[in-house]
């Protein structure tokens, strides 16, 4: 084998589980979840809890490790969001908290192992919270609309997230191809 | 410089994007103008899809279920829910807007004859805030919607048009807590301020001093621009004094959230907020409750029915004129044979009193005529048990009536 293959054999793990987790699936699933929290409700009543956006940007900040890859994702999600909000929301609320969002999820999954079973379930309900708390302050200080905060409603809206979180990551897991190995904590540069 | 920001790169980079889509914001909310450009290329581009999704939903699902899994039965119940909602729409209009007209039909019907010139709508879609109350309807400004329209179906407001598109539009709905709509009561006319933002609506700026009950209906005042005056709100649930305001609660007639199909006000015109009471449909009809029963009143409904019953007032009265109460300790046994005053006229031979206590008793029979033979003597026998014949036959007499009612005949 000469230098060139090499280093193509010795890709960071990270990138090779991107490459693997196609591009274009991920697209897909990121249109899906976002047409579905458009259309959701209107085929299954009483489902405006769920937000399969975010805990796609959770999923994606938790498992590619790359802050700066998280922070954009989460911006494209929150933005593509912001333009089907009403119109009497400006552009840019989502945008700025699903960056947010992503770009911790992504420094979470530097400092710990994600691939604990039951830590990506709690990550998703903190982050949930941190959404909605966020979006709320930043609706309240910025736009001066007064909306109530309904702190169990949100509580148990986590929740929620958090077990719908388990199969979909689940569902998302097994869509890498055969042969990808999940990074581990001890794969990746920590920075 | 450039080493700490070598060093902090992926915060720097955080830091540029959230400034950026902060000031974006910033921006936009300085300006007061919506970037139309992005919400057009994103909501044609979810729209088709979402208008896709639906009609697959409705013919594969809807087929399987119709033809496979409950053949007919949905069918029918489908028209008969149709049916229902059509009578319900007929209904509701009639009585708010034309106490006198003929029955409308349906939606097409109630755009055709209200004054504020409408079009229907389909709802296609929600709005991704969950927060925030919007949904999406399938008409544009191709179909005439401008921003700003009111929309309504026949039972309430359901809100206002936010944005329009070409083909679809978004309807910021009365539950959002920015929305605020100029309300109007029934019976005082008293002006308010509908806000539904806490997650259960007040109208709000009612003074303590103004009269409101409550299940008062409250309509649009016309006063917001947005809804023409006389569309029907809801009713108040609760009515109580508060710290300078009233606090009143209402319960919107509309159901805001859950509409199906909508009306644009394209052309809205005011009316008169209707004087009589709106029937809520969904209450069962009932009669008015029966007047209260007269004193007098009873006497008929104690009338004996079966032969137990006259054997019952029998002994009721027998009980009553010796002061025997039945089932009382050391009350003793009555006298059974005793001829009462109170007896009842008898109809049927069962019930007849003793012969010999009769002439004891000539004030029990006023009514017997002296011609006739005593027929109601004779012992008090069980239901069903076999009669005794009387001993003389009474001869007919040439001056009987002939309307006169024949004895019953005997066992």
């Amino acid at each position: 084998m000469n230098e060139t293959t090499d280093r193509l054999l010795q890709r960071p793990s990270k990138e090779s589980w991107f490459s693997r987790f196609q591009v274009v699936a991920l697209a897909a699933i990121t249109l899906v979840a976002i047409i579905g929290k458009f259309y959701l409700p209107r085929l299954i009543p009483n489902t405006e809890w769920l937000e399969l956006p975010l805990l796609l940007t959770v999923y994606f900040g938790l498992m590619r490790r790359s802050q700066l890859a998280a922070l954009f994702f989460g911006a494209f999600v929150g933005l593509a969001e912001d333009s089907l909000s009403p119109a009497n929301l400006p552009i840019g609320m989502y945008g700025i908290t699903k960056t947010l969002v992503g770009y911790f999820a992504a420094s979470v999954s530097l400092k710990l192992n994600v691939e604990r079973r039951g830590l990506r379930p709690a990550l998703c309900f903190f982050f949930y919270f941190f959404h909605a708390f966020f979006y709320w302050i930043m609706r309240r200080a910025l736009l001066a609309q007064i909306v109530p905060f309904d702190l169990q409603e949100n509580f148990v809206h986590g929740i929620l997230n958090a077990l719908v979180a388990i199969p979909l990551f689940a569902i998302l897991d097994r869509m890498k191809l055969p042969g990808a190995n999940t990074p581990h904590i001890r794969d990746v540069k920590w920075h | 410089m450039e080493a700490l920001l070598s060093r902090f790169r992926t915060l720097t980079v955080l830091l540029i994007v959230v400034v950026a889509q902060l000031l974006y914001l910033a921006y936009q909310v300085k300006t007061n103008r919506d970037e139309r450009l992005i919400r057009v290329w994103a909501v044609s581009a979810v729209t088709p899809m979402a208008g896709i999704v639906e009609a697959v939903r409705q013919n594969t699902i809807g087929f399987l279920q119709d033809y496979f899994i409950l053949l007919d039965v949905r069918e029918q119940n489908r028209k008969l829910k149709a049916n229902n909602d059509h009578l319900r729409m007929e209904n509701v209009y009639y009585r708010n807007q034309l106490s006198t007209a003929e029955h409308a039909r349906a939606l097409i019907l109630f755009q055709a004859q209200s004054p504020s010139k409408t079009v229907a709508a389909r709802v296609i879609g929600n709005s991704t805030v969950a927060t925030a109350k919007a949904v999406f309807i399938d008409r544009g400004s191709t179909s005439g919607i401008e921003k700003g329209m009111a929309v309504v179906t026949p039972e309430g407001i359901v809100g206002k048009v936010a944005a329009v598109y070409p083909l679809v539009s978004q309807v910021l709905l009365v539950t959002d807590p920015t929305f605020k709509v100029g309300v109007e009561s029934q019976k005082g006319h008293v002006h308010g301020v509908l806000d539904c933002g806490s997650g259960k609506c007040v109208v709000e700026q009612i003074q303590n001093e103004d009269k409101v009950d409550a299940g008062e209906w409250f309509f649009t005042s016309g006063e917001d621009r947005i809804f023409p005056k006389g569309f029907p709100v809801g009713t108040a649930v609760s009515v109580a004094p508060g710290e300078g305001m009233k606090d009143v609660k209402l319960n919107l007639s509309g159901a805001p959230g859950g509409a199906d199909e909508v009306l644009v006000v394209l052309h809205g015109v005011h009316q008169a907020i209707p004087s009589a009471p709106v029937v809520d449909e969904t209450a069962a009809k009932m009669l008015p409750p029966p007047p209260p029963d007269a004193p007098g009143d009873s006497a008929p409904a104690a009338k004996p029915q079966t032969e137990a019953d006259k054997i019952v007032q029998k002994y009721d009265a027998l009980g009553k004129e010796e002061g025997h109460v039945y089932g009382a300790v050391g009350s003793g046994i009555p006298n059974f044979n005793l001829k009462t005053g109170a007896e009842p006229k008898p109809a049927a031979p069962a019930a007849v009193p003793p012969q010999g206590a009769a002439s004891e008793t000539p004030a029990a029979k006023p009514a017997v005529p002296a011609s006739q033979p005593d027929l109601n003597s004779g012992p008090v026998l069980p239901l069903g048990a076999p009669r005794r014949k009387p001993a003389t036959a009474p001869a007919p007499s040439p001056k009987r009536p002939a309307a006169q009612p024949q004895p019953p005949p005997q066992q």
